[in-house]
């Protein structure tokens, strides 16, 4: 199946990736042969195959809730491109 | 010998009898790689003065248990209190952890020497090191050559000695790839073995931790200390973690071995499969009972691969946005731009890819036709392992159609994918697999994968080193930087 530039852009919007003209153009073309490849799948009759989301029977893991040290304000701060008394600071949302 | 050429189970001796000291140990290793490093291409940060101090901390108690003062490096994906931790990402480039992974802490309570950080594909995505946005590895056999990936740095680094091990992730081939083109030892153990928190995450269902070493003895050592369950990763199992080394030096008397047809098809290289094939007369010739076998969905693994991958990455890689941590765009006037901007910038051409093509897989209207069929293929590719190992204690296969390629030579990205298509399946079932050495052509290392039942790393530990003991391909080396 082929993806359109109109398909990418809609596709890189939701992913939030900015593209050149160029990467749109390059990405319709390979995502649409990996997309072609991947169709190979309809090959397998599948209606009545339980999805396998990962291998270890493992659902619901809790622990007590223990207060434990965490990490430093501080330090998890220092790694901000932008802070603002201490706030992580963003460019105009509304 | 020099130090930096010698396994971890012969440092060990050495430390134990006080025939060598950390420092002389982490000395020799530095020098190799301050040696041969510019030409390989191995590590993005090396830990020099933070390593020597460990070093002559463990000197200076001068008690050497387990693999206390041996030194090591990490894939640059694990994250380290302190230690820059990239990802092989702009995205990352300066990002700092505040924490260590569970791996990191439990290798510095046995006292190795975190000597450095190594490179790989972006976001261990590509089975080349080619992607990494710093700079290609090289392959120590033949420098022109790719050492596989995505851990290329972990691969290279432990082959051209300059380090006796370190770890890596596997997520369709990641550790027992780049391990096969480089001739050593990788093993992937089961999922849920080993904990990945502070492990950077690609695809959550698929990622694994495993290591590197240049024989399967080191394997079984490293194994011992990573492996067991870590309240702080729910899909690390409570399962009873053995001493791997009990499984060195045992036999393979009436072991079942099954090969599958589908993995010696056209698509392999004459010379691998011949290799492995001729592996596998050993085995016979030792006890073991070896038969043909089918896992009749063999080639739907890497179809459902790349859709199940790149739509738990696209979900993973939401978080880098440039708000808490990496590369910010500030030129942007509104928040929608920033984020994109950032991405744009700080993601390379495959994590880009690979986030689209998830991104799309996962959208409203495509998500039955693509994501959720790729999981119900997923549990047909599981049924055929589950089959086979009613019957078969192990499995045994090439691990990768082809020897190590030239840097540059492989741009298509669909050709590259095909070059996991013997390693993904063992993913996608959750499965232990192992790559050794088993011979060489053209002067390149060929290698030999042994999967084997979950949780039972054991018994692959076991057929490896009995293949190990009848044969020398472990102790070739490549002959980088000898003068």
């Amino acid at each position: 199946m082929a993806l359109t530039i109109k398909e990418v852009e809609h596709v890189a919007l939701l992913a939030r990736l900015s593209l050149s003209d160029e990467e749109k153009a390059l990405f319709s073309r390979q995502l649409s042969s990996i997309l072609e490849y991947v169709d190979q799948l309809n090959e397998l009759e599948t209606d009545d195959v339980e999805p396998l989301t990962h291998i270890l029977p493992v659902f619901n893991v809790f622990r007590e809730d223990v207060v434990r040290p965490g990490s430093v304000r501080e330090e998890i701060l220092s790694n901000a491109p932008l802070l603002e008394e201490n706030q992580y600071k963003v460019p105009k949302i509304m | 010998m020099e130090l930096f050429e010698l396994t971890l189970h012969e440092l060990r001796e050495l430390l134990e009898q006080k025939q060598a000291s950390s420092t002389e140990i982490t000395t020799s290793v530095l020098n190799r790689i301050d040696h041969v490093d510019k030409e390989l291409k191995a590590f993005i940060t090396i830990n020099d003065a933070a390593a020597l101090a460990q070093a002559a901390q463990i000197d200076a108690r001068a008690e050497y248990p387990g693999i206390t003062g041996v030194p090591y490096a990490l894939k640059d994906i694990f994250c380290t209190r302190g230690l820059r931790t990239t990802c092989s990402s702009r995205i990352l480039e300066n990002f700092v952890p505040v924490y260590d992974a569970h791996v990191v802490q439990k290798l510095n309570k046995a006292n190795s020497v975190l000597v450095g950080k190594l490179n790989m594909d972006e976001f261990a995505m590509g089975s080349a090191t080619e992607n990494s946005a710093f700079f290609p590895t090289h392959n120590p056999w033949d420098l022109q050559r790719v050492p596989g990936g995505s851990s290329g740095g972990s691969a290279a680094a432990v082959a051209a000695c300059e380090v006796p091990f370190t770890l890596g992730t596997d997520t369709g081939g990641s550790i027992r790839q780049p391990a096969s083109f480089c001739g050593i030892v990788g093993l992937k153990p089961t999922y849920g073995r080993v904990s990945r928190w502070g492990v950077i995450a690609f695809a959550s269902s698929l990622d694994q931790v495993g290591a590197f070493t240049r024989d399967v003895e080191d394997c079984a050592l490293v194994m011992n200390i990573i492996a067991g369950h870590d309240p702080m990763d729910s899909t690390s199992v409570k399962v009873e973690v053995p001493d791997y080394t009990s499984f060195l030096n045992r036999d393979v008397k009436g072991l079942k071995i099954a090969y599958p047809r589908e993995y010696f098809d056209e698509g392999v290289d004459s010379e691998i499969k011949a290799a492995v094939l001729r592996a596998l007369k050993q085995y016979e010739s030792m006890g073991a009972i070896v038969e043909e076998i089918s896992l009749p969905h063999s080639k739907y693994a890497l179809p459902a691969y790349y859709l199940v991958a790149p739509a738990e990455a696209s979900a993973n890689l939401a978080r880098f946005d440039g708000v808490r941590y990496g590369y910010r765009d500030f030129q942007a006037e509104n928040v929608v731009d920033m984020f994109s901007n950032s991405r744009a910038v700080g993601f390379g051409d495959e994590v880009k890819r690979r986030i689209m093509i998830g991104t799309y897989a996962l959208s409203s209207g495509y998500y039955d036709a693509y994501y959720l069929k790729a999981l119900k293929v997923r549990r047909l590719i599981y049924q055929d392992f589950e089959t086979v190992f009613k019957k078969f204690d192990i499995i045994v296969s090439p691990t990768t159609p082809t020897t190590a390629f030239k840097l540059g030579e492989v741009s298509d990205p669909l050709t590259l994918y095909m070059n996991d298509i013997l390693t993904v399946p063992v993913n996608m079932a959750g499965l232990p697999g192992i790559s050794i050495p088993c011979g060489f052509h053209a002067g390149l290392p060929l290698g030999m994968q042994i999967i084997g039942r979950a949780f039972d790393e054991g018994t692959i530990i076991q057929a490896a080193h009995a293949f190990e003991q009848q044969n020398d391909y472990h102790t070739m080396r490549p002959a980088l930087g000898v003068k």
